[in-house]
């Protein structure tokens, strides 16, 4: 029952993006089209759950006894961005495919402040190491639900008659302004 | 380079909010009131302006393979720092901001300056190019926090101006406020920059 209602907290309530405003980078940037999102969503699950894996042991069994907290920001980027890098690597040589459909997004993804953000937020939370899990595989899939249909929405926006001054970003924003408004109607949901 | 254009660049011409559209996250996410906008903005501002003098000093050093983790590390430092004396100094600033102040690390101007200019240039201008994009930064902060502090909870500074009993526009201090703020805000931009 807890899990159900992190899960569903973590994507809707309190989604990464329209509630918390992390990884709106990579949102305004890889969101014109449906295919691109849902790849970098895809990414991004594939990353998140593993940052939040290795950067939750190593400040339980490293950080913690040790009491070096203070290395946190330092130690938690650096992990990150050579997992990625890593993940990179053995995906090229043992699965070309699934490198096709993310690779490319992979070095985008250790600029995500959505990652180091998700990573931080487990341990200030005190979750163990299921709930962080958990919770970090909902965040993610709730940030790829909102780059989807904000992609959907933008792919629309294309054809319609915006006036000069708001093409692109602008209107972009003011169009996630009017989603994250949706989003709120879950606020009462747990 | 011309020094003084160099500084004056930030404000308005390469705004990294306004204009290049970078760091976002920090943006949308701390400017509910002018004060919160200022406070994050400087804290960047001191992170961007060390990041880059450091950088300058050792960049012949890095072999350019791992430039960008050397990059991180130097940044993630001063991140650390400001981190630990907000919490000591200003600690009501530090519980608003939250996770934004470690977050700037992943701040793309940061990184983005360091690779685009310090590693490129002298360390004075590198130094006058931190402080020059920092306090574009912390201005478009103040800003968007201003607009949303007026507009959503009727006061700036949080000096209240309208009575009492009545509230502001709740939905601007509110997520979406934030981006619905800065979407006409960088469309005024745009629309003046044509003519």
């Amino acid at each position: 029952m807890e899990y159900i209602v992190l899960v569903i907290s973590a994507i809707f309530v309190s989604n990464i993006i329209f509630a918390q405003f992390l990884g709106v980078c990579p949102f305004l940037g890889v969101s014109k089209k449906i295919s691109t999102a849902v790849g970098m969503g895809g990414a991004v699950v594939f990353v998140m759950t593993l940052s939040t894996l290795v950067t939750y042991l190593i400040q339980v069994y490293l950080l913690n006894p040790l009491n070096l907290q203070y290395l946190q920001t330092i130690v938690f980027i650096l992990v990150i961005a050579s997992l990625v890098q890593m993940v990179e690597i053995i995906l090229k040589k043992t699965s070309p495919p699934l490198y096709q459909a993310l690779g490319i997004f992979l070095p985008l993804i250790t600029t995500n402040c959505a990652v180091l953000g998700v990573a931080i937020m487990v341990i200030t939370k005190e979750f163990n190491l299921g709930e962080a899990l958990v919770f970090a595989v909902s965040t993610a899939v709730g940030f790829t639900l909102a780059l989807v249909i904000f992609a959907g929405i933008r792919e629309q926006l294309d054809l319609m008659g915006v006036p000069k001054g708001m093409r692109g970003i602008p209107i972009a924003l003011v169009v996630a302004g009017i989603l994250s408004l949706a989003f709120m109607g879950f606020a009462n949901l747990v | 380079m011309n020094q003084w254009k160099n500084f004056t660049k930030g404000f308005i011409k390469e705004n990294p909010v306004l204009v290049l559209l970078l760091g976002m996250c920090p943006t949308l996410g701390v400017t509910t009131s002018a004060i919160n906008g200022i406070g994050m903005g400087l804290a960047t501002t001191f992170v961007l302006v060390m990041s880059n003098i450091i950088i300058a000093l050792i960049k012949n050093f890095i072999p350019s393979s791992v430039r960008i983790p050397a990059f991180i590390v130097v940044i993630a430092s001063f991140v650390t720092i400001v981190d630990l004396s907000m919490k000591a100094y200003v600690p009501a600033l530090h519980a608003q901001l939250g996770l934004f102040i470690p977050l700037i690390v992943v701040n793309c101007i940061v990184l983005g300056r360091a690779e685009a200019f310090a590693s490129k240039n002298n360390v004075f201008s590198s130094m006058i190019d931190g402080v020059s994009m920092g306090l574009g930064f912390t201005f478009a902060l103040a800003l968007l926090g201003s607009i949303r502090e007026v507009l959503g909870s009727g006061s700036i500074f949080n000096y209240k101006f309208i009575p009492a009993e009545m509230d502001g526009i709740l939905v601007f201090v509110l997520a979406p406020g934030a981006f619905i703020a800065l979407g006409y805000l960088i469309a005024i931009i745009n629309s003046l920059k044509k003519q």
